[in-house]
């Protein structure tokens, strides 16, 4: 007989003093409390590991386990492939002072034979690292943020003024899938604002032409086409899944099924709405967690008759303006999916294009709305009369 | 008497001569409203219905505040008050 090496002496030596557990066991730890850790590389974890897990690659372990564990006495159980590297790991954890650090035998390998729940965490590529690298650099995006951006799914209602800038803006910033709702084709006469579609596509869906336009500049989004009119029957069933609606509608028919709806499934409303030189901008989320603001309706609680709303006629616009006011609905969209900064959650910007002047009027919840008041049952969506639908052409 | 300054929503500025702006002397919105309908026909009807009700897809503020919290028509209006006139916009295409 041989003499053992000095690692398999070293082994024995660790394994009389570790713990050694079956991976179920460690789920079932896990699930009572204790931190799991998995030691193993990044490109490692990347093909899978248990849901759930601090992935503390071996190489920073020591470096960075006292801030993802705090409590010396909270039971630690580690694990890597196939159960050696996490016994080296957990004695160095029990030197650091941790009291009960058990190893997984047989370690991840092991765990997934034997069909324990397994997620692929998501991490950015060396591409996507390029990419967002001017994200990255600040510390309120991030990797964290990007990937919040990544996984986000937004919905543009109306593929035009509004949505051209926002489409544009989302898709470049990493938005991971844009929805588009677009009834129209594209008109010669939109191309003076509506930026996401080009000369060549006049006649072509416009939902169709924004998503080669938004793949043309970023390809790895995803952009779901939904040409359709919006309207009672079918605003549920669009919208449920989306994470934040941006308004980039053309009349009030639309937006108050965007508002109704959005109220009922607690989705974010990001509003912008465009009158020749003037915008309106904010964002309505009744469900906001920081502060109660209003939806569109305790606003607006009923449009403008036909008669009394601005003449078709009269509803040009400045080509400039849904510029601005599309980008700071998507810097709000952007806020929203990040959980950073302030949303205009009760405040209307008012943006004036002549005498360059921009107010901050202030919104309130209304404690009777029909819509969003504490405890209300959804009285149902309303039809209105489109009219205006396309400046200049009638409905 | 106030000096006020009432902003004119784009909508409304064929009523007013094309202004952005009217200064005029007011204590209250309500007479804001009523010197208004005094001098420039066709506005107040866009603004306020036949009983001088405001109108349901309009909101009036002063200094950035909206009426409907601040006492309604008798908001008073100190010398210098911005009343803006905002009506809802559904533009977007
Ligand atoms: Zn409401």
């Amino acid at each position: 007989m041989s003499e053992p090496s000095a690692k398999d002496r070293r082994l024995a030596e660790l394994r009389a003093r570790i713990p050694e557990i079956e991976p179920a066991e460690a789920l079932k730890l896990q699930s009572a409390g204790a931190a799991l850790i998995d030691v193993r590389e990044a490109d490692e974890i990347a093909q899978g590991s248990p849901p759930g897990a601090l992935r503390l690659g071996r190489g920073f372990l020591e470096l960075r386990v006292e801030e993802a564990v705090p409590d010396k006495n909270r039971t630690v159980v580690v694990t890597c492939a196939g159960g050696v590297r996490s016994l080296f790991a957990a004695e160095s954890l029990a030197s650091l002072g941790y009291r009960d650090v058990r190893s997984i035998r047989g370690g991840f390998n092991k765990w997934k034979n034997g069909g324990l729940p397994v997620e692929v965490p998501r991490t950015l590529t060396a591409q996507e690292r390029e990419r967002y690298g001017r994200h990255l650099l600040m510390p309120e995006v991030g990797e964290k943020g990007q990937l919040r951006l990544l996984d986000a799914r937004v919905l543009l209602v109306g593929a035009g003024g509004l949505g051209s800038p926002v489409a544009l803006y989302l898709a470049a910033a990493g938005v991971g899938t844009i929805g588009l709702i677009d009834f129209d084709v594209v008109d010669r006469s939109n191309l003076q604002r509506q930026i996401v579609h080009t000369d060549d596509r006049v006649g072509t869906p416009k939902v169709e032409s924004a998503r080669k336009t938004l793949l043309g500049l970023n390809p790895a989004i995803k952009v779901v086409a939904h040409e359709t009119r919006l309207d009672s029957t079918n605003v549920e069933s669009i919208f449920d899944g989306y994470h934040v609606v941006v308004d980039g509608s053309d009349n009030f028919a639309t937006r108050y099924l965007v508002n109704d709806a959005c109220v009922k499934l607690r989705i974010p409303n990001v509003h912008g709405s465009i009158f020749r030189f003037e915008g309106q901008v904010s964002v309505f989320w009744p469900a906001y967690a920081k502060r109660r603001g209003p939806c569109y309706r305790c606003v607006y609680p009923e449009p403008p008759p036909p008669e009394l709303a601005p003449s078709c006629a009269e509803a040009g616009v400045l080509g400039v303006l849904p510029g601005v006011i599309g980008l700071l609905e998507a810097v709000e969209t952007v806020k929203v999916i990040l959980g950073i900064g302030d949303p205009l959650v009760g405040r209307l910007l008012h943006y004036d294009a002549l005498p360059a002047r921009i107010s901050e009027l202030t919104l309130d919840a209304d404690p009777e709305c029909r819509y969003c008041r504490e405890g209300a049952v959804f009285p149902g969506y309303v039809d209105y009369d489109v009219f205006c639908s396309s400046a200049g052409q009638g409905p | 008497m106030s000096k006020v300054t009432v902003r004119i929503p784009t909508a409304l500025r064929s009523f007013v001569g094309g202004a952005d702006e009217i200064g005029l002397e007011a204590e209250t919105v309500g007479r804001v409203i009523s010197v208004l309908a005094d001098r420039h026909r066709g506005l107040i009807e866009r603004v306020c219905d036949a009983e001088g009700r405001v109108r349901p897809f309009v909101n009036l503020f002063v200094d950035g505040k909206n009426i409907k919290t601040s006492g309604g028509l008798d908001t008073p209006l100190a010398d210098g008050a911005v009343v803006s006139i905002v009506p809802a916009v559904a533009g977007g295409r």
